[in-house]
C-alpha cells in the first residue's frame, strides 16, 4: 500500500538563492500521526504549505517529488492538483481568529467544499456538517451555523475549523500548530479533541508544532527538523527514550519543565547549533556544486 | 440606539447644508458681477437700475437678503431665475434628472471598468499583466475628466464618428416620456429604441467622467486584493481547493471592498462636480450645463438652488456610504 504523503527529497530556496528546505524526505502512512517538529524558522510550516500547494509565490521548489496516495503532484496540471488537494487533504491551520472570513456566515464557510468542490446536494453537507459539530462537541449547532466568526470564542473557531476539516473525510490533515494561537486551558481540550477525531475517522496527520510535549502526547512517528533539514526521524517512543542526534538532545533539553520552569527555561545549547551551522553550510556549498 | 444615530446623522447633514446655503449666498454677491447690468441695455438710467435693483430685493443687505430667502426657501419657495424667469425649483428638477443618470450610468461604468482591472490585477500579480493595469491606471488617472471629454470627441466624433456627442436625446425622435429621467422611462416603457439613443449620447460623456475614476478603484481595490489574498482564510480557502478566481470572488472581494467603498464615496462626489464641464462639452442638457449659464449670468437665486441641490447629493451619497459600509462588515451592524 502506498504511503498517505510521501515526500521525496523536496529542495525549495527563496529568489536571493538561499535554500529553505533541504532534500527533506518524509512520508506518512495512512491513519498515523506523524509530528514535524522544529524550532520557529525550521521550515515545518513551509513543508505543510507546500504539500497544500500554498507556499508564498516567493518559495520555489527546486528539486523532490510530492505524493499524496502515489500520486505525483509535480506532474498533475495546476487544477487536477488543486482538485487531488481539496478532496483528499484538508488543513487545521494555526490561528482561528484569522482562518475564518470575517464577512461569511460559519455555515457557508464549513459546506463550501463539500457543495462546490466535491459536489455534494446541500442537505447532505448540512447534515454532515450537524454530525462533526456534534463530534467537537458544540452543543448549540443551529446557533453556531449562523454566526459570523467573531461572534465566537478562539476554542469554538478552532473547534469549527477542526470538524470542517474533517467533515469531507480527507484521507491526510496537514495540522499547522493548532494549539499554539490558544489559551493554555483550551489547547489540552484541543488536542485531546483532534486526537480523539484522529482515531475515530482514521485521518492520516502531519502534525506541525515546535512544543515537544504535543508529540509525545499525539503522535507515533517524528520527524526533527532543523534549519530545512530532517536531522533525527524515529518512533515517538523511541525518540524520547533514545535521541540519537545531538540537536534532538539539546531540543529536548531546552523544554521547559512544570516542576521547575525558571530553572528549565533555556535556549537550545549552543556549540549543538555551531556544528549544526557548520554541517549546513558545507552541504549547501556541496548541493550548489551540483545542482550549478 | 440606531434611530438616535440616524437623528444625529440628520441633524449633521442640516447644519452642512445651512452652512454650505450660508457660504454660496455670501460669495456670489461679494463676487464681481452684477445681475442687474446683465439685464439691462448699456446705456440704462440709474432710475431704472435702482428700480430693477429693488424688484430683485437687491438693494437690502446681504444678511436681510438672506434671511428673506432662507424664509422663502422654508417654505418650499427658492425664488425666481433672474435670467430665465422661472421657478428656480421647477428649473431644477426639470435638469436635476438628466444629470443623475448621466453620474448613475458614469459610477456603474466606474466601478465595472475599475473592479474588473482590479480582479484581473490581483488575479496575475506580479506578472505583465499587472504591470499593464499599473501603467493603464497611471495614465488614465493623469488625465482629467475634460480632457478625456475633448479626447473623446475627437477620436469618437470627429475621426471615427460612431457616436453622438452633443446633446441628450436626437432632437427628431417623438418622446412619450412624462418624467425627465428619460433613461429610467425608455426601459420601463420598454421603447428600447430610445433607450440605445439615449445611451448613444450618454456613452462619451460617462466614459469621460469615469475614466478617472475606474483608475482609482483599479488601483486601491487591487492594492486591498492583494494584501486580503495572503490571510489565513484565503489561504484555507485554496486548500480546499478553490481556484484563484473563486477565491477572489468568493472570499477577498467584499473585505477588500471597505476601503475602496470609502473612497468610491468621496470620489462620486467628485464625478457629480464633473458634470458642470463635462456637461457643457457634451452639450448634455444637465444641471450642470445650467449651473455654467447660471453663472454667465450671475443669476443669484438659480446658482443658490443648483448649489444646495448639489449639496444635498452630496451628503446623501455620504449617508449611502455609510449605510453599505455596515451592509457588508457584519461587525459594524449592531452596536
Amino acid at each position: 500500500m502506498s504511503a498517505c504523503l510521501d515526500i521525496r527529497h523536496l529542495s525549495a530556496v527563496l529568489p536571493n538563492g538561499q535554500r529553505v528546505l533541504r532534500s527533506v524526505s518524509l512520508s506518512v502512512q495512512p491513519g498515523e500521526v506523524r509530528a514535524l517538529v522544529g524550532e520557529s524558522g525550521a521550515g515545518k510550516t513551509m513543508i505543510g504549505k507546500a504539500v497544500l500547494g500554498v507556499l508564498p509565490k516567493s518559495v520555489r521548489i527546486v528539486e523532490g517529488e510530492m505524493l499524496i496516495e502515489g500520486e505525483d503532484l509535480g506532474r498533475l496540471d495546476a487544477k487536477a492538483r488543486r482538485t487531488l488537494i481539496g478532496a483528499r487533504t484538508a488543513l487545521i491551520p494555526q490561528d482561528p481568529l484569522t482562518a475564518l472570513n470575517p464577512s461569511r456566515r460559519i455555515g457557508s464557510q464549513m459546506t463550501d467544499r463539500l457543495v462546490r468542490i466535491l459536489g455534494w446536494s446541500g442537505e447532505r453537507a448540512d447534515t454532515r456538517i450537524r454530525q462533526l459539530l456534534d463530534e467537537v462537541h458544540i452543543r448549540d449547532p443551529e446557533r453556531v451555523l449562523k454566526c459570523y466568526p467573531h461572534e465566537l470564542s478562539g476554542g469554538m473557531r478552532q473547534r469549527v475549523l477542526i470538524a470542517a476539516a474533517f467533515a469531507a473525510e480527507p484521507r491526510l490533515i496537514v495540522a499547522d500548530e493548532p494549539t499554539t494561537a490558544l489559551d493554555v486551558t483550551v489547547q489540552k481540550q484541543i488536542l485531546r479533541l483532534i486526537a480523539q477525531l484522529q482515531r475515530d475517522h482514521g485521518t492520516a496527520i502531519l502534525f506541525v508544532t515546535h512544543d515537544l510535549g504535543v508529540v509525545a502526547k499525539i503522535s507515533q512517528r517524528v520527524s526533527v527538523l532543523y534549519a530545512g533539514k530532517v536531522v533525527e526521524e524515529a518512533d515517538t517512543a523511541d525518540l524520547f527514550a533514545d535521541p540519537k542526534h545531538p540537536y534532538t538532545r539539546a531540543l529536548m533539553a531546552a523544554t521547559p519543565r512544570y516542576t521547575d520552569p525558571l530553572a528549565s527555561l533555556k535556549p537550545v545549547d549552543e556549540s549543538v547549533l555551531a556544528g549544526l551551522a557548520a554541517e549546513i553550510v558545507a552541504a549547501d556549498q556541496a548541493w550548489r556544486a551540483s545542482h550549478g | 440606539m440606531l434611530l438616535q444615530r440616524f437623528l444625529v446623522r440628520l441633524l449633521t447633514m442640516l447644519v452642512t447644508l445651512f452652512g454650505v446655503a450660508i457660504v454660496v449666498f455670501v460669495v456670489i454677491r461679494v463676487a464681481p458681477g452684477d445681475p442687474i447690468a446683465m439685464m439691462l441695455p448699456p446705456g440704462a438710467s440709474n432710475d431704472d437700475i435702482a428700480r430693477l435693483r429693488a424688484l430683485y430685493g437687491l438693494d437690502k443687505s446681504i444678511v436681510q437678503q438672506f434671511f428673506i430667502w432662507l424664509g422663502g426657501v422654508l417654505h418650499g419657495d427658492f425664488g425666481t431665475s433672474i435670467s430665465l424667469r422661472q421657478d428656480v425649483l421647477g428649473l431644477v428638477f426639470n435638469r436635476l434628472p438628466a444629470t443623475l443618470e448621466l453620474a448613475t450610468v458614469a459610477l456603474l461604468m466606474a466601478v465595472a471598468i475599475g473592479a474588473t482591472a482590479a480582479i484581473l490585477g490581483a488575479r496575475s500579480r506580479g506578472t505583465a499583466v499587472e504591470a499593464g493595469i499599473d501603467i493603464a491606471s497611471g495614465a488614465t488617472l493623469s488625465i482629467p475628466d475634460f480632457l478625456w471629454g475633448l479626447v473623446l470627441i475627437l477620436l469618437f466624433g470627429v475621426l471615427i464618428p460612431v457616436f453622438d456627442i452633443s446633446g441628450r436625446v436626437s432632437p427628431q425622435l417623438d418622446l412619450p416620456f412624462v418624467t425627465q429621467f428619460y433613461l429610467v422611462e425608455s426601459i420601463l416603457r420598454l421603447r428600447f429604441d430610445l433607450t440605445w439613443d439615449l445611451l448613444k449620447h450618454m456613452l462619451m460623456p460617462a466614459v469621460a467622467l469615469a475614466l478617472p475614476l475606474a483608475a482609482i478603484i483599479a488601483q486601491l481595490l487591487k492594492q486591498s486584493l492583494k494584501e486580503v489574498l495572503d490571510l489565513d482564510y484565503v489561504v484555507l480557502a485554496r486548500v480546499k481547493g478553490f481556484s484563484e478566481t473563486q477565491v477572489i470572488l468568493r472570499e477577498a472581494l467584499k473585505n477588500a471592498a471597505l476601503p475602496t467603498l470609502t473612497l468610491v464615496g468621496v470620489q462620486f462626489t467628485f464625478l457629480i462636480g464633473g458634470t458642470v464641464i463635462v456637461e457643457r462639452l457634451f452639450s448634455y442638457e444637465g444641471l450642470g450645463n445650467m449651473a455654467i449659464d447660471a453663472v454667465i449670468n450671475r443669476d443669484l437665486p438659480l446658482i443658490q438652488g443648483i448649489v444646495l441641490v448639489f449639496a444635498l447629493l452630496f451628503v446623501l451619497i455620504n449617508l449611502t456610504v455609510d449605510m453599505t459600509y455596515a451592509l457588508l462588515n457584519p461587525r459594524l451592524r449592531h452596536g
